[in-house]
């Protein structure tokens, strides 16, 4: 029970401090609008939003999740706040998932809007809404965790902001976003399969058109996979760091 | 005296230098201990070992009797920390800051409310209970700083530099606020370069220097290596001539005595006979010196501390504003 207080008070404290601020909740409503909008005119009357949702809403859910779990944290290890939290009689792997699920729920907030937009706007049918929702959820687990190992990498705010671009930029070309991984050179493809990313948008095209290339159960596998490795290795990172 | 934390053979390495050397100390329950020494002393690393924030290389950490050194964690809700900066959450005003410090123990709601509020008012914050911690002065940061290391009401509070880079009234407020809780009877662990706070504050003080206790010893026994001593204070209108050339001078002239810059406008002159102020005032003015005051003093902590270690006061103190 104590533990649970600290995990939902630290919840709550990172929601209200940072996710939950105008700038984050614009950026997460604005940033989805202009890549449709983007999309919309890029390919003028024959939009077809089957083949960008998918895209879209990974992307929303990247961009908004890595760099914001990652520069919160390196904020807080800058003012030495974050000590507080070391400092508490709760497990480290209570803190770290207190840390991570404020970004997660970020990350599944920015997957609204382009999932709202593509259903009523644009009347884009959802075939499979279970495995899309937990598509979404595992692609936001997944890029905040992937925020979390930046975060103990770096040292400064504008460090992981640094690392967060070079993470997330080669995946708009790499994971399938808007290129299907089969249509990549051969010798870039093993790259695609070994970020976690490519698997995430692969159920997300599954929930929309049935249009994935890797079976849903091995995408789901390897996704949950690719959770826990980072999770643990992320933790490791921790109590070998920041704990010295 | 029951005591409270021991450590045992502790030491710690950073690659190849080692920060803390084979150290072995305790503290009494209920009193205020204080870890005196220079920067790279091995101060921080030392309180950062009993805390959990660093791993320790070597040695035990016993917590009322339970060795904890694996597992200290266990001891995380015994004790309260006050970092050498004030680290609380610039966004949350300074009530939220001390519940949600509260809600880090494990706390109800409302008895960290009830705490809070409390804690406010024993430390005059009350007024900017509701001001962000950011619009806070730093004499205020630090008193909320502290204020949060007691929300749990812990029995053991490390202090890590609680009085500097703050103004003077402030300090002069929280040092009483010390003395209160000690009165309490929390037990306080205290690191500080201001010498004269540990006399004025600790029950036993530990000098240590290069990773390395030097001695341990309650403040009258420190000050009894001392007591015999004669003590000159020489203040003189500072930026005047090289002071290391000063010092080098007044050794050579007067061959039984100890010299020591005690700050950049003070000199110290320490010897175990009986000396007249009037040849080293002399002296000094016949080099040029403007003195403004000369004075035969009582030896002090920072005399037996500059005795033992051989460390300026001075090079202490500015290595610790430059930090």
């Amino acid at each position: 029970m104590k533990s649970f207080t600290a995990f939902w008070n630290i919840l709550l404290k990172d929601m209200k401090n940072y996710y939950l601020k105008p700038p984050n909740i614009s950026w997460g409503i604005i940033f989805p609008f202009a890549w449709m909008l983007m999309m919309f005119i890029k390919s003028g009357a024959v939009f077809d939003i089957k083949n960008v949702f998918p895209g879209i809403v990974a992307m929303s859910i990247l961009f908004g999740t890595t760099s914001m779990l990652s520069v919160t944290i390196t904020f807080e290890r800058r003012a030495r706040s974050f000590e507080r939290l070391l400092l508490a009689p709760v497990s480290i792997e209570i803190l770290v998932l207190s840390k991570i699920i404020g970004a997660i729920l970020f990350g599944i907030f920015n997957s609204v809007i382009p999932v709202v937009v593509s259903i009523f706007y644009f009347h884009s049918a959802v075939r499979h809404w279970l495995t899309l929702i937990i598509g979404i959820v595992l692609l936001s687990v997944i890029s905040t965790l992937s925020g979390l190992f930046i975060a103990v990498t770096a040292k400064e705010v504008f460090e992981a902001q640094t690392y967060s671009n070079f993470y997330r930029f080669p995946m708009i070309f790499l994971c399938g976003l808007f290129i299907p991984v089969t249509q990549l050179p051969v010798f870039i493809r093993p790259l695609s399969y070994v970020l976690p990313v490519t698997y995430g948008v692969d159920i997300l095209k599954y929930s929309i058109s049935e249009n994935n290339s890797i079976s849903i159960i091995l995408n789901l596998v390897i996704l949950l996979i690719f959770c826990i490795a980072l999770f643990y290795i992320s933790i490791f990172n921790i109590k070998r760091k920041w704990i010295v | 005296m029951e005591k409270i934390i021991e450590a045992l053979n502790l030491a710690k390495k950073y690659n190849n230098f080692l920060a803390v050397d084979n150290i072995s100390f305790y503290v009494n329950q209920g009193e205020i201990f204080g870890l005196l020494g220079p920067n790279g002393a091995g101060k921080t690393t030392t309180i950062n070992m009993l805390i959990g924030m660093a791993k320790i290389n070597g040695g035990r950490i016993i917590y009322k009797n339970q060795d904890l050194t694996s597992k200290i964690k266990k001891a995380q809700r015994l004790i309260g920390v006050v970092a050498d900066e004030s680290n609380l959450y610039d966004e949350m005003t300074g009530y939220e800051n001390l519940c949600f410090c509260g809600s880090l123990y494990g706390i109800s709601k409302k008895d960290r409310k009830n705490r809070a509020v409390k804690l406010l008012d024993l430390f005059q914050l009350s007024e900017a209970a509701d001001k962000k911690f950011k619009a806070y002065s730093r004499g205020m940061k630090r008193k909320l700083t502290i204020a949060a290391s007691l929300i749990h009401e812990p029995e053991i509070i490390f202090m890590d530099e609680p009085t500097t880079g703050i103004d003077v009234a402030s300090v002069r407020q929280i040092r009483n606020l010390i003395k209160k809780l000690n009165e309490g009877g929390t037990t306080i662990f205290l690191t500080t370069h201001y010498i004269e706070e540990a006399e004025r504050l600790c029950n036993r003080v530990a000098f240590m220097n290069k990773g390395s206790i030097i001695r341990i010893d309650t403040v009258p026994r420190l000050l009894e290596d001392t007591k015999e001593a004669n003590v000159i204070e020489v203040l003189f209108e500072p930026n005047q001539l090289n002071k290391n050339k000063l010092l080098k001078y007044l050794k050579e002239k007067f061959t039984d005595v100890e010299c020591t810059l005690k700050n950049d406008d003070t000199i110290k002159v320490l010897s175990q006979k009986k000396i007249d102020i009037a040849p080293i005032v002399g002296c000094l003015s016949n080099k040029g010196v403007r003195i403004i005051e000369a004075r035969l003093i009582k030896p002090t902590l920072e005399d037996a501390f500059v005795k033992m270690t051989g460390i300026e006061i001075v090079t202490m103190k500015k290595e610790k504003e430059k930090k």
